[in-house]
């Protein structure tokens, strides 16, 4: 063994002996896991059953229900995040907007705010008597309140208030990198040519804003999807009545509050591939990771 | 005063009122729990839109130290997060470098393996290591607590601290091997230093893997005096009628070196999101 290798090997070992231990392992335990029947019932004396577990997933009628119930808050949620970002960055964009720092700063709030004390306080903000957001509703709006969180549309659309909140200033932050970049003269161009303003954001800012926002979008996706905090906390573990999941809280349930540890371990593996699906799709389209090899 | 004049002010008005409207709705919910912090222990559950209440008092904050374990909390939380961030910081900081440096097999495997990970949903790698952990007897120890954040923080952490030391010069090391440093002091000497933005990305997102961690810690931690930030906050908030003021006044205490720390960090953030790594 020469010096070279005995050296990548003190560096890269401890961290993929480490890896190997809590990610690796802990993997292919959960495979094996989805294939069992382990429960609370048999911790000690499990034994591999097949593919029974994921037939269970495929069958059960809630898997369908809550997979539609993940895409539209996904989507939603994406879309707006993205809207919203990209508006902003384009007014904190404008040479002649004073205070930029301010307003940049306030706005990029809601990302460095820890995600549990966000759902927390949302949850607290859309309580019936006393949150903010219906003494707002009523005495403004003159509006009777809002069930908030005894509905499920409801309760899945405080969910989604939340989220899109916490979630605008990711955005807003890569649509500002991107606008940056942008070469003055070719505005400057744009102007001597007489072009209105829709044609300079439509052949100027949105063709360098592209290669920016799809990789931002691509993570947006992956992380709205697999976002177990804001469901789990806004609306308490799926209240009312297990009506508000997305699948990583559901099997978040199924796992820790029903203790079907087999069938949770198959969920995740199906919540995996359909992530893999998708982020290799996104991942394919714009090449993000070309780069860094 | 011309046409285009007009249409310019009119426009610069309404971007203003813009953006001052929705500045505020987007910092109207920490306004609130301020609001709620300050509020008398009799005026928890008023009605009013105020954001400095009347009789505005901190009696929420020094309940919170006197008679409720939320020191012993902060302990706890700030405890496992320093242990997680150097962990972190060691082990991302070399793996790193050997990924930016060496061409060997298998190296192309851990770079997707560690994208991938990304792709797991929380339960994929909690509940196999929630089991081992029940039978290694790691229950209520902050070992097995500290292990699980590590594997959360790990993948991203070596991801972006690879793609840093791509950026900097290979003949950084060669000028100073031909100086008479050997491979380990010129990463150590000459690399590392160079490799600060990085590093401190790094150190905080591990920080902020485990500072205010709910799903996890809640499955892992049982006993009440093992327990950390966000578990003992969302007992507060679950007793919100009684107990909403101190809800709000540890949350800003937690949120505060959150916060400050992003702010301080953003720009160096925002430069190593943009330098090819995957997670903010």
């Amino acid at each position: 063994m020469n010096r070279k290798t005995l050296f990548i090997l003190a560096f890269l070992l401890p961290a993929l002996l480490i890896m190997f231990g809590v990610i690796v392992y802990p993997f292919f335990y959960n495979i094996v896991l989805s294939f069992s029947n382990m429960s609370l019932r048999h911790f000690r004396d499990w034994k591999i059953i097949g593919f029974k577990q994921y037939v269970k997933v495929f069958t059960e009628n809630t898997f369908y229900v809550v997979f539609l119930k993940t895409l539209v808050w996904t989507f939603v949620n994406v879309i707006f995040h993205v809207v919203i970002g990209v508006f902003l960055a384009l007014i904190l964009n404008r040479k002649s907007l004073k205070f930029k720092p301010i307003f940049r700063t306030l706005l990029i709030l809601p990302w460095a705010i820890p995600q549990v004390i966000t759902a927390l306080t949302w949850r607290s903000m859309f309580n019936y008597e006393y949150g903010a957001v219906n003494i707002f509703i009523a005495k403004y709006l003159n509006m009777s309140p809002v069930e908030w969180l005894l509905r499920p549309f409801e309760a899945f659309t405080a969910c989604i208030i939340t989220n899109v909140w916490l979630g605008f200033p990711f955005m807003m932050v890569v649509a500002l990198g991107g606008l940056q970049s942008i070469p003055n003269e070719l505005y400057e161009a744009a102007d001597i040519d007489g072009a209105s303003a829709w044609q300079k954001f439509k052949n100027i800012t949105v063709p360098f804003l592209r290669p920016v926002m799809t990789p931002a979008i691509t993570l947006g996706i992956i992380w709205t999807f697999n976002n177990l905090n804001i469901v789990w906390l806004v609306s308490n573990g799926g209240e009312p009545s297990d009506q508000t999941h997305i699948l990583v809280s559901y099997v978040y349930k199924a796992a820790f509050n029903l203790y079907r540890y087999g069938y949770a371990a198959a969920l995740s593996v199906v919540i995996f591939l359909i992530l893999l699906v998708i982020g290799i799709y996104f991942l394919k389209k714009t090449r993000a990771v070309e780069s860094i090899y | 005063m011309n046409g285009h004049k007009i249409k310019q002010i009119l426009l610069d008005f309404a971007t203003y009122l813009f953006i001052i409207i929705f500045t505020l709705v987007t910092i109207y919910p920490i306004l609130n729990v301020i609001s709620i912090s300050l509020r008398p222990a009799d005026k928890l559950l008023s009605t009013s839109l105020r954001i400095i209440p009347e009789n505005a008092t901190l009696n929420s904050y020094i309940q919170l130290f006197t008679s409720t374990p939320f020191l012993r909390w902060l302990v706890n939380s700030s405890f496992v997060s320093a242990v997680v961030m150097l962990t972190g910081v060691t082990l991302a900081s070399t793996a790193g470098y050997a990924l930016s440096r060496f061409k060997f097999w298998g190296k192309k495997a851990v770079m997707i393996g560690i994208l991938i990970t990304q792709m797991f949903p929380a339960t994929m790698l909690l509940l196999p290591l929630y089991i081992m952990l029940i039978k290694l007897h790691l229950l209520n120890s902050y070992l097995g607590l500290i292990i699980v954040y590590t594997s959360t923080a790990l993948p991203f952490c070596v991801w972006q601290m690879k793609g840093y030391y791509d950026t900097i010069p290979v003949s950084l090391e060669e000028a100073a091997r031909i100086d008479g440093c050997n491979q380990f002091q010129a990463f150590y000497k000459v690399v590392f230093p160079l490799a600060l933005p990085a590093l401190v990305i790094t150190a905080l997102f591990s920080f902020m893997t485990a500072w205010a961690e709910y799903v996890v810690a809640a499955q892992i931690l049982q006993e009440p005096e093992l327990y950390t930030l966000a578990i003992g906050l969302k007992q507060f908030e679950s007793s919100m009628a009684t107990e909403w003021g101190l809800y709000a006044a540890g949350s800003l205490i937690v949120s505060i070196p959150a916060v400050l720390l992003f702010l301080i960090l953003s720009k160096y953030l925002i430069s190593g999101l943009t330098l090819g790594s995957v997670k903010g």
